[in-house]
């Protein structure tokens, strides 16, 4: 069967018109071919991942087919944005650029009971829901740490690294910003949210920090000793991959963004019924399937320190970093800190 | 025997409707004015929002190096979300060029000043609410004019004066229904007056004609005066029509009492029996005629004296006894027995003696006239717990059913008494004693041994 769905799945991308100027990473197909309606979602979250909450979902809806688009938030943006590719459901983590695309009219509006059940932050315009919490974390190897002592915010890391660059030369990963909008996100709000970000920066840039482009490549690296740490991952992946003692997840108690991986309808969607369908499930139940996320619902199950916890707010305020100045001005920031 | 009476409206319902109908506009016109001023409130801080957004960006721009740069702060936008989850557009220009933004946002009206202008317009299929302001800056010694606009839609807006729309809708229901509540009790309260006239005169005895002497509201005045002139001129001419019957009877009596005794000095000349018959049949309605003329006064002096009552204490044993002592000679001469039963109490009752001994005196009148010979007339006095009664019953043909309640009226005779001589008044005369003394005639049929049977009941003094 999974075979199967996977054969499917590659005659479709084999079938995707090449006129997509869009970046697709990966794409899969579940449910029968022959279905009478078909769900497409774009979505920024590993195929994976995401499987089985797809296959959860079609349980009840055995006449349903849905094509899962795997795409960074950048080409999803571009995607919805630029080209307006036919979609039924964008789910990202990338909160900023979801609130921007229902800020300039991609999405349409949806309501119904389950929404209702999400607290005030996590919705906003009944058009962008949040279903799972993401927090940034650092994930540090423990055989690199061997002797040291455990650290427990920015401070410490700073600290960790300046006592020991031996350690960690060439030995510490980040995303890079210019490309991974999710790490655009984290380093945006970090920074306004504390001056210690710059410092670590420079400090990350001066043991020459290798630069990436995603969460599981980062965690991989750590738990394979390639690197000694990691900073600013997804936290969901790295507490699914942490069950081996190798790494140490941290979520550094000076504070914690915590980003918001949301969904919304695109405005020109052809079911919005099944994608309603499909928001009301990634948010009561279906996340839940998948390891080391954090739903909406339950807040304080996974931290006990909810005072560090910086949530990102949904609302225009998030336009602010996407301005095209401010981009570039905060990039070149960013460059002259760990480019060094 | 009643007129209808034709009605037009209703003063309630008319003074109801108007005091709803202003009720209904106060609220209206509340409503009105509080949700447009809302409106202007809420459009004010969302202005005022605006500004304050625009403001912060246009602080941000500087020159930096010989090279204008905008770094827009975080709190510009994040605090138009603290408000509300409308949707956020900017554009920000040099020189009329465009730099960063929206481009495509509407262009801003242009001003000279540097006052913040705003507009409203349409984008994206939406109406946005726009806040604009210019700054000059210098760069490298030339003018360089900054131009920030930020724009919001109205959702937020809407969304709080629909609130405040359904707040004010209530209160203004609110406010309608109190005031309708009161209208209506005032309407009740201005006519109760009228009510209590009209009740006062409708429960009053049919020959109660005194003018009203409770007070009455100014606007009352004319009316009340009008009804009693009225009043007092039905008096008039009905004490005139009674003193005119009287009058006649009076008249007509006299002159009868002459005849009857001429007419039986010539049946005693007469020989021949149908002429003795004719003069007999001349005698009986000389006789019915004189009598009708004698109720007539009996009757007219009733009604006069019901208005002018002098009471005295009557015994009611003592009555009854005087009126059968006055007529037993006449029972006699019909060969009929009048029994009277007396309690050993005494009943002292409030009473005009005179109209008392003729309401009963008719009462037995009636008694030996309708019973047939040898039979027995009862006059009974009793107690009945507050009351005096004294029935009069007789062994004759009785009341006929049909005619029971219409008995007591003027004129009105029974339909077995042809063969009587009668005017149909004595029940009448009867009846309107017992009322003017508070009191009540009965009229029933014996049970079981037949006959009528008379009560006139008074209250006990």
């Amino acid at each position: 069967m999974r075979k199967l769905v996977f054969s499917i799945g590659l005659i479709f991308l084999a079938l995707v018109p090449p006129a997509r100027a869009f970046e697709v990473e990966n794409h899969i197909s579940v449910g029968p071919a022959d279905a009478r309606r078909v769900l497409r979602v774009i979505s920024t979250g590993d195929a994976e991942f995401f499987e089985p909450t797809l296959r959860d979902f079609l349980h009840d809806l055995p006449d349903v087919r849905i094509e899962y688009t795997v795409a960074s938030s950048g080409e999803m943006m571009k995607a919805l944005d630029e080209e307006g590719v036919d979609m039924d459901l964008a789910i990202s983590i990338a909160t900023d650029l979801q609130t921007k695309l229902v800020n300039d009219g991609e999405a349409q509006r949806y309501s119904s009971p389950t929404t209702e059940r999400l607290p005030a932050w996590a919705r906003w315009r009944e058009h962008l829901f949040a279903f799972t919490q993401e927090p940034a974390a650092v994930v540090l190897s423990r055989k690199a740490l061997a002797g040291l002592p455990l650290p427990e915010n920015r401070q410490d890391l700073i600290a960790l690294i300046r006592d020991n660059p031996e350690r960690f030369q060439n030995k510490v990963g980040t995303y890079d910003i210019r490309t991974s909008g999710l790490g655009y996100l984290y380093a945006t709000q970090d920074a306004r949210t504390s001056e210690t970000y710059w410092r670590l920066s420079e400090v990350m840039g001066s043991v020459g920090v290798r630069l990436y482009c995603c969460s599981s490549q980062m965690i991989d690296d750590v738990a394979s000793g390639e690197l000694a740490m990691v900073y600013n991952v997804l936290g969901s992946y790295a507490r699914e991959k942490s069950n081996t003692d190798d790494v140490i997840v941290l979520l550094p108690q000076d504070y914690t963004v915590v980003a918001l991986r949301t969904a919304f309808i695109p405005r020109d969607s052809k079911s919005p019924e099944l994608a309603g369908l499909m928001i009301d499930h990634l948010i009561s139940r279906g996340w839940q399937a998948a390891p080391g996320a954090f739903s909406v619902l339950e807040t304080d199950s996974w931290s006990d320190d909810t005072q560090a916890l910086r949530r990102i707010r949904m609302g225009p305020g998030l336009l602010v970093y996407l301005d095209a100045f401010k981009k570039i001005a905060f990039l070149r920031e960013w460059s002259s800190a760990v480019l060094q | 025997m009643n007129t209808r009476i034709l009605l037009r409206g209703s003063i309630r319902r008319r003074l109801i409707i108007q005091l709803l109908t202003g009720a209904a506009l106060l609220a209206s016109l509340m409503f009105l004015v509080v949700q447009n001023y809302a409106r202007d409130l809420a459009g004010q801080s969302q202005d005022e929002i605006l500004s304050a957004s625009m403001t912060a960006i246009l602080d941000s721009a500087s020159v930096r190096n010989g090279d204008l740069t905008v770094d827009i702060p975080y709190f510009a936008f994040s605090m138009l979300g603290n408000i509300s989850e409308d949707r956020v557009f900017y554009a920000i220009t040099r020189n009329g060029a465009f730099l960063t933004g929206y481009p495509d946002l509407p262009k801003p009206v242009a001003s000279s000043g540097i006052a913040p202008r705003f507009q409203t317009a349409r984008y994206d299929g939406e109406e946005i609410r726009m806040a604009t302001a210019t700054r000059r800056l210098s760069v490298s010694g030339t003018p360089d004019f900054v131009e920030v606009t930020v724009a919001q839609t109205r959702y937020g807006l809407r969304q709080q004066l629909a609130g405040i729309s359904q707040t004010v809708a209530g209160f203004g229901i609110g406010f309608f229904v109190i005031a309708a509540v009161f209208g209506i009790l005032a309407a009740q309260s201005a006519i109760q007056p009228l009510r209590q006239l009209a009740g006062s005169v409708s429960r009053r005895g049919l020959s109660d004609l005194r003018p009203v002497s409770a007070p009455v509201p100014a606007e009352m005045e004319s009316l009340v005066g009008a009804l009693n002139g009225f009043m007092s001129r039905l008096k008039t001419s009905l004490s005139r029509s009674e003193d005119l019957i009287a009058e006649a009877a009076h008249r007509v009596r006299t002159p009868l009492t002459t005849v009857r005794t001429q007419a039986e000095i010539t049946l005693r000349r007469v020989d021949k029996p149908e002429n003795r018959q004719a003069v007999r049949e001349m005698i009986r309605a000389i006789d019915e005629s004189s009598r009708a003329a004698g109720q007539l006064l009996d009757h007219a002096m009733v009604s006069f004296r019901s208005d002018h009552l002098e009471l005295e204490d009557i015994e009611l044993t003592r009555l009854a006894q005087d009126a059968v002592s006055r007529l037993r000679p006449m029972a006699e001469l019909r060969d009929i027995d009048l029994e009277i039963h007396v309690p050993n109490t005494a009943m002292t009752v409030k009473g005009d003696p005179i109209l008392m001994q003729s309401a009963l005196l008719n009462l037995l009148d009636n008694a030996i006239k309708y019973s047939p010979p040898d039979s027995c007339v009862h006059v009974v006095v009793r107690l009945k717990t507050d009351e005096g009664e004294i029935t009069v019953r007789d062994e004759g043909a009785g009341f006929p059913k049909a005619d029971m309640g219409r008995l007591t009226r003027r004129f009105v005779r029974g339909g077995n008494t042809d063969a009587v001589v009668g005017s149909g008044l004595g029940l009448t005369i009867a009846n309107e004693v017992a009322r003017a003394h508070g009191g009540r005639l009965f009229l029933t049929n014996h049970s079981d041994k037949g006959g009528a049977c008379a009560s006139l009941s008074f209250p006990l003094a």
